[in-house]
């Protein structure tokens, strides 16, 4: 009697489930990019205290990077106050608080809309930008290019880019905030009649020290992550234009996050000190 | 490696040009990976004083690689690298920026800096490798390296104002700018007619001529190989597979060589 032939297939590996795949591949890609990133700061902190420095286009990119964002930064902050002013009245009004709304509006812009969403505006205009930037000069080979005429390209891209977010952010978001504060003034007085110097007293007076500090130091932070993700990405992007693409997307998308996560932080770390 | 000139073998060449003190570029053994893929297996070549060597292959077989092995963008994994008489693994940082003053690249896509002038993108390198040279000076050397390659008036352009074949020679004039004793030549002529690649390959030659450089030019244009070329050496599975004249390799019987020049 003929036996039967019995086929040997290859053991094949086999996930046990869709989800055990898939859950893998994001968990190593999350540790990898913390990893990657980690790295890419601790060569910033590293490249930033050593000569020679870059004064010249620090300079050029804070121009770049703060004065030209100031027209968006304003219209935004103006925006803001106004709307915030107009939205809050009626709320105070029910309970005859209308006297409040200079000093709750204030309150508000300074201590979280100003710094948050200057941030937001920041990581989507800067933040891009750098990304787009550094992603289409690794493209077009033009990194190479500075590495071969003498030039520390982390240095003079990277370094320059993340002090100068870093600098120009707290400065964008106070004036920020006095434009805010001014679009408060008109949203006020759209349906009543008070006067600028009342205005501000009434401002300054309900203002605290807590209230300034904390808010100001944080934006230093929220301008080091904005910088510093806009040139990660750039930096460590895919060769070719989808590169460029997804570069300038990721560090709108991972820097706003990353303002959040950071907001949150310094609450927790405020509201410990003030207790 | 096949050598297509009748007579004569590549060690009793490369030994004439050393005794002669003439060679600029050793390689010898070369070895570059990117993970499992092996780009560069055993590559040895020498390059000779005032010699335009063309290199030939396919895409993805290297080419690009080596050269920016010479001027240290890519670590080499493997072999000697030695470039006017240093090996290369042996310097020390400082040395490395020294002889990189000498060697000149021109890039595939000539990698001009976007956010700058034409003026800025030449002072550029003269900025960085000379710092304390004058502005006069400075000056003088950017007009004569634009007047080199025909581009005198287009000092105060950005180099998005400019066509493909400007931009490439804006990038020559760039690299000449520090009269550079080796030139690298990442596919010169590519994505260029035929006209603009002609003037190209011609300004390749007015190079050597006038600053007896020893060049590396990449390219698949053979054209472009048979006007600037002395010597052509082709690369095949990361090793240099056949040197000769273009003569030679045009009138070799390898099927595969040939087929480069159908």
């Amino acid at each position: 009697m003929e036996e039967p032939q019995i086929q040997h297939h290859e053991a094949e590996i086999i996930p046990e489930t869709f989800s055990e795949t898939i859950s893998e591949s994001v968990f190593d890609k999350f540790f990898l990019e913390v990893s990657s990133l980690t790295i890419f700061t601790l060569r910033f902190f590293k490249e930033v205290f050593k000569p020679p420095y870059e004064f010249n286009e620090t300079i050029k990119q804070s121009f770049l990077i703060g004065y030209k964002s100031f027209p968006l930064v304003a219209i935004t902050g103006f925006i803001i106050g106004l709307v915030l002013t107009i939205q809050t009245r009626p709320t105070l009004a029910k309970f005859g608080a209308e006297s409040w709304l200079p000093a709750m509006v204030a309150v508000s812009i300074i201590r979280e809309i100003g710094p948050v969403i200057t941030s937001l505006i920041f990581a989507g205009k800067v933040g891009s930008g750098i990304g787009a930037e550094l992603a289409s000069m690794n493209v077009t080979e033009q990194i190479d290019a500075m590495q071969v005429s003498d030039t520390n390209p982390f240095k003079y891209l990277v370094v320059t880019r993340v002090v100068s977010a870093t600098l120009m952010l707290p400065i964008l978001v106070i004036l920020s905030d006095a434009v805010g504060l001014l679009g408060s003034f008109v949203g006020v007085n759209i349906k009543g009649t008070v006067s600028i110097y009342l205005f501000f007293s009434m401002i300054f007076q309900s203002l605290e020290f807590n209230d300034l500090f904390p808010a100001f130091i944080k934006t230093f932070f929220f301008g080091f992550a904005i910088g510093l993700i806009g040139s990660y990405k750039g930096y460590n992007s895919n060769k070719g234009t989808e590169g460029v693409g997804k570069a300038a997307n990721s560090a709108v998308v991972f820097a706003s996050l990353m303002v959040f996560i950071i907001d949150m932080i310094a609450v927790q770390i405020t509201s410990l000190y003030q207790n | 490696m096949r050598r297509m000139t009748a007579g004569v073998t590549s060690i009793e060449t490369e030994n004439d040009s050393k005794q002669k003190g003439l060679v600029v570029v050793e390689m010898e053994h070369l070895k570059k990976s990117f993970g499992n893929n092996h780009v560069l297996r055993d590559i040895n070549l020498v390059i000779n004083k005032g010699e335009n060597l063309v290199i030939l292959g396919q895409s993805g077989t290297g080419k690009s690689v080596l050269i920016k092995c010479i001027v240290g963008l890519v670590d080499l994994d493997g072999g000697k690298l030695i470039i006017l008489g240093q090996n290369v693994s042996e310097l020390k940082n400082k040395e490395l920026i020294e002889m990189r003053k000498k060697i000149g690249f021109l890039f595939q896509s000539g990698a001009l800096y976007d956010s700058m002038t034409v003026r800025e993108n030449l002072e550029f390198p003269l900025r960085r490798h000379l710092r304390s040279i004058p502005k006069e000076k400075r000056n003088s050397l950017v007009t004569e390296a634009l007047h080199n390659v025909g581009l005198a008036d287009a000092i105060d352009k950005t180099p998005s104002e400019l066509s493909g074949g400007m931009r490439k020679r804006l990038g020559l004039a760039r690299t000449l700018i520090l009269k550079p004793e080796i030139m690298l030549y990442d596919e010169p002529t590519t994505g260029l007619d035929p006209i603009t690649s002609k003037e190209i390959s011609k300004l390749i030659l007015q190079v050597q001529k006038k600053y007896n450089t020893s060049s590396i030019i990449i390219t698949h244009d053979i054209e472009c190989a048979r006007l600037t070329a002395n010597r052509i050496i082709v690369i095949k599975d990361g090793k240099c597979t056949a040197e000769g004249s273009y003569t030679d390799l045009h009138n070799s019987t390898d099927p595969w060589i040939r087929s480069f020049f159908e």
